[in-house]
């Protein structure tokens, strides 16, 4: 597959993870390594900075980005604090921006957001935001210094795909100096692939992964659909149509 | 429209409850238990809860923790692996005030991460204080909704203003606390217009303050702990009462604590519980040392270690998490 740049990197796998909701940090460690991601995202809030014997880090491979993200932040002051301590404790400077003040729907706010990145992409992070699909934010973004944009698919959590598709689209036409990575929603690997075929640079995925029956091999299943996804986009998909086309039109003597 | 919805849930059968429950728990929450411990740090009340073993007309004895008992306890605690504590006191503005609430987080930050509390209910700039000192959480338990029923509960103490106590979590939550627990003690009276109106309570809660994470709890009398018969409620109740919470409030935490027998937890908590206490004591003190013979604020049930109910969960292929949170 064609290389993914993001803040400088460059990856081969365009498939990232999240961390949450396994049912052991074994599974999960099964679950990076069948899925080739290269970039997964933990919450600095359950890293166990004391390195207790669940510490969730110590079943993160070396060579793996880690995209520590600011979970459990209600506004940009937050997501700023805590952003600094992931890079002052040692976990790199790699940033998910996620401000949620919501418990119900988990909706990032994009103000906030957008405020969270100026300042810290300023200090050098490599700032990958989470937020609604609205294309006034992503040009701010953009503008602040976000190394990705990443937009929800559909409610974090919900399985249901690319709800927010259209919006989604627009990012994509529009956003061309940073990658798209649709993040939250993606359930199922058709999901990825349709987010790959429209031209998304990557996914993230977490919830479809735990809640599988078998999660390791799900992670292969979406790792397949998201490199099969991204051949068919750099392929360039044929048009659709409403009427039938043949594809050996029966009045093509006329033009011979 | 909420109590029109939870009728409903309530009289559906308990199987297709409990199925639907587990599915949007695991959808919501995966395979993980969030674990915790109490501990308890005085047990001084002004109240007369007709049903608490710390009602102030009782003559047990009475104890509260130093500086130095506040750290060996939670040497002791910290040692076994919790991270997240839940302090309690008895409810006493004389004995355990504000200060010295605040002087006992300072040390049990030193060893936890996460830090709730379970004391007499404070006004706002209180609850302020406690935040900027360190505090995540607060449970705050209403006890029952039914007015009547409640004066008559609560003969003494200012645990008699009703509405000042109801309107607790909202002054929690205005002064910044993050994670708030609210609850009815189930056997008191009928549990269902208490569960609706436990419901109806966190509606309006999440409406106002949706920033907060607020969890429900269902502490259940199992027996006459005080000089009051309870109204028991059966453990097919209770389940459903789990069950309606968690398709009610998809995303509320839901707490079991080791009042529950073992058997019980062991079987209920992947239907809706996103967090149990393990290895708890409810005697002042009594994670450094052993404090048999001293008065608990009610049985425990569930006397497992922390490591025993760790293993518990992992064998039934759940991750128990002791950092979910951490104060920054």
């Amino acid at each position: 597959m064609d290389e993914l740049i993001i803040g400088g990197r460059k990856l081969s796998s365009r498939f990232l993870l999240g961390t949450g909701k396994f049912k052991s940090k074994q599974e999960l460690q099964e679950v990076i390594c069948r899925s080739g991601s290269e970039v997964v995202t933990v919450a600095l809030r359950r890293i166990d900075l004391e390195k207790n014997e669940d510490n969730i880090l110590s079943y993160i491979p070396e060579n793996i980005v880690l995209l520590t993200n600011t979970s459990g932040a209600r506004n940009a002051e937050e997501a700023v604090r805590l952003a600094r301590l992931a890079r002052a404790s040692g976990h790199g400077d790699w940033v998910k921006i996620e401000v949620i003040n919501d418990s119900k729907y988990l909706l990032p706010d994009n103000a906030e957001t957008l405020k969270a990145t100026e300042i810290l992409a300023a200090e050098g992070f490599i700032v990958l935001p989470y937020i609604n699909p609205d294309l006034y934010t992503a040009r701010a973004l953009v503008k602040a210094g976000a190394a990705a944009v990443m937009p929800l698919g559909s409610l974090i959590g919900s399985n249901q795909g690319l709800r927010m598709k259209t919006m989604i689209e627009v990012l994509i036409a529009e956003i061309s100096e940073v990658p798209i990575i649709v993040d939250a929603g993606i359930g199922r690997p058709s999901h990825a692939a349709e987010a790959m075929e429209m031209g998304a640079d990557a996914v993230l995925v977490n919830t479809a992964l735990a809640t599988a029956g078998k999660p390791p091999q799900m992670a292969e299943a979406f790792a397949k659909a998201v490199e099969a996804g991204r051949l068919a986009w750099l392929a360039g998909a044929g048009d659709t149509s409403a009427l039938a086309r043949a594809s050996s039109p029966l009045t093509g003597f006329l033009h011979a | 429209m909420l109590k029109v919805r939870a009728s409903e849930l309530f009289a559906l059968d308990l199987e297709t409850l409990a199925q639907e429950a587990q599915r949007i728990t695991r959808q919501q929450f995966g395979r993980t238990i969030a674990l915790y411990a109490p501990l308890y740090l005085a047990n001084y009340c002004e109240n007369q809860c007709l049903y608490c073993g710390f009602s102030a007309n009782l003559r047990i004895q009475r104890e509260k923790l130093g500086p130095e008992q506040i750290d060996s306890e939670c040497a002791a605690l910290a040692a076994t692996g919790i991270q997240n504590v839940l302090l309690l006191t008895g409810e006493s503005h004389r004995h355990t005030p504000l200060s010295y609430l605040l002087s006992a987080v300072e040390t049990v930050k030193k060893y936890f991460p996460s830090i709730s509390i379970e004391v007499q209910p404070m006004d706002t700039q209180d609850y302020r204080a406690l935040v900027e000192a360190g505090v995540d959480g607060l449970a705050v338990y209403q006890e029952t909704y039914d007015k009547e029923l409640y004066a008559r509960l609560h003969p003494a103490g200012r645990k008699r203003n009703f509405q000042y106590r109801l309107e607790t979590p909202a002054r929690a939550a205005e002064a910044g606390i993050r994670q708030i627990s609210i609850g009815a003690l189930l056997g008191l009276g009928d549990w269902r217009p208490d569960v609706e109106a436990l419901f109806e309570h966190l509606q309006s809660l999440e409406k106002e303050y949706p920033g907060v994470d607020f969890s429900l709890s269902f502490p259940r009398m199992l027996q006459v702990e005080g000089a009051m018969a309870p109204c028991i409620v059966s453990d097919a109740d209770l389940v459903r009462i789990i069950c309606v919470a968690r398709i009610l409030f998809p995303r509320v935490g839901i707490n079991l604590s080791t009042r529950e027998p073992a058997y019980f937890r062991d079987h209920v908590f992947s239907l809706g519980v996103t967090k149990m206490s393990a290895g708890s004591t409810t005697t002042v003190g009594g994670y450094a040392e052993s404090m048999e013979g001293h008065d608990a604020q009610f049985s425990i049930s569930d006397e497992r270690s922390l490591a025993e109910v760790k293993a518990m969960l992992s064998s039934k292929e759940y991750d128990p998490v002791f950092t979910d949170w951490r104060r920054m």
